[in-house]
């Protein structure tokens, strides 16, 4: 129960003192549960942060359920995501009484139409990021391309085609393509001429 | 009915979002919209909201949807559906399929899956830039203020990271952004 309750408390002031979103958590994240607690190791930090990069959901959440479930099981994994998610769930769940009334007044509706200037800019860089980490590969840069231009189509013809769509048929490929190359390579092991 | 169709929504976000909260916005802004939740512009006002509140973005972007469409429950329910994907997925992970992450096969998928997310990403925030600048189609108007201060924004941004070591924090262009848009668009 002791453990159960620190796990809560810990992943509570992570959640509460980090900005920007799950991967400003990480550092965060490393030191209080590596460093701080000694809950889990150097190694097992940087395989936490592949298996957040290969799942789904939030990235704070993939972390404090891995970390959680390693220490205290399946209660810890639910008392260390609860704590993540406790702080901006109140938060948000605040203004978003005030929201409305906030825009009503002048001043804030203007700040909020040049923050959105911002806000496109932000998203640009998070893509920026995620290209420039990128292996540069002919196939990653085709399905980029390919998955940049549909987008754009449908954005701009307002087409209702899902992204889902878009990302299930990038994976298919993907596999498609490794699955060939892996063929033929055992092929040529085979048949050396 | 509103629970439900949050509740379907925000799964659906659980399950396809990589790439962190940037990552998910695209697919974010398209349930939000098609289910007519909340509209583009609201939207990314509370994207800016969530940058500069602590927390998981996607997560404060649930809480407030919710929030907006059913109340106490609603945030909930949105909240709840959006964190549990991530959570039994890594529980699973851990505990079966450890090797998985390594096999090649899976790799393979998953990288496909991260260029088209950079892609479809790119994309968003390209057509985002263009709203602000231009207007949506079909109704096009330049905006003149907007061309500029996001020209000058931008390259504050980029070009700080060339002085400073981290340049400029969202957060700080956040608050110019608001700065400049008070006085382009008076108080």
């Amino acid at each position: 129960m002791r453990m159960l309750t620190e796990l809560f408390w810990a992943f509570l002031r992570i959640g509460l003192f980090t900005f920007g979103g799950g991967y400003a958590m990480i550092p965060l994240i490393e030191r209080t549960c590596v460093v701080k607690k000694e809950w889990i190791t150097h190694e097992e930090m940087a395989n936490i942060t592949v298996i957040a990069e290969s799942t789904p959901g939030p990235v704070a959440i993939n972390c404090a359920t891995y970390v959680g479930l390693k220490k205290k099981g399946f209660w810890g994994a639910v008392a260390a995501t609860l704590g993540v998610v406790l702080p901006s769930f109140l938060i948000i769940l605040l203004i978003s009484f005030f929201l409305d009334r906030f825009l009503e007044i002048r001043w804030i509706a203007s700040a909020f139409k040049g923050i959105r200037i911002a806000v496109g800019i932000l998203i640009v860089d998070a893509a920026v990021r995620m290209i420039v980490r990128m292996k540069k590969k002919p196939l990653a840069i085709v399905i980029l391309s390919v998955a940049f231009a549909a987008m754009m189509l449908i954005d701009l013809f307002a087409l209702r085609i899902s992204t889902v769509v878009l990302m299930l048929a990038a994976a298919a490929v993907g596999l498609t393509v490794y699955l060939i190359r892996e063929r033929a390579g055992r092929r040529d092991r085979n048949d050396p001429s | 009915m509103i629970l439900l169709e949050l509740l379907a929504g925000f799964l659906e976000i659980g399950c396809f979002s990589f790439g962190g909260a940037y990552g998910a916005i695209p697919l974010i802004r398209e349930i939000v919209v098609s289910y007519g939740w909340i509209g583009e512009e609201e939207l990314s006002y509370m994207i800016a909201v969530s940058e500069s509140t602590p927390g998981p973005i996607m997560v404060n972007l649930a809480t407030y949807v919710g929030s907006e469409k059913a109340g106490v429950p609603g945030a909930l329910i949105a909240t709840a559906a959006v964190v549990l994907p991530a959570f039994l997925i890594v529980i699973v992970l851990t505990l079966l399929l450890k090797k998985l992450v390594t096999n090649g096969a899976f790799q393979a998928t998953l990288g496909a899956l991260k260029h088209c997310v950079a892609g479809i990403v790119l994309a968003t925030g390209v057509y985002m830039i263009l709203v602000n600048c231009v207007g949506v189609p079909g109704n096009f108007k330049a905006d003149i203020a907007a061309i500029v201060m996001t020209a000058v924004l931008g390259a504050l941004y980029f070009g700080s990271r060339k002085i400073i070591k981290n340049g400029v924090s969202p957060i700080v262009l956040i608050v110019l952004a608001g700065v400049a848009g008070v006085f382009v668009y008076g108080w």
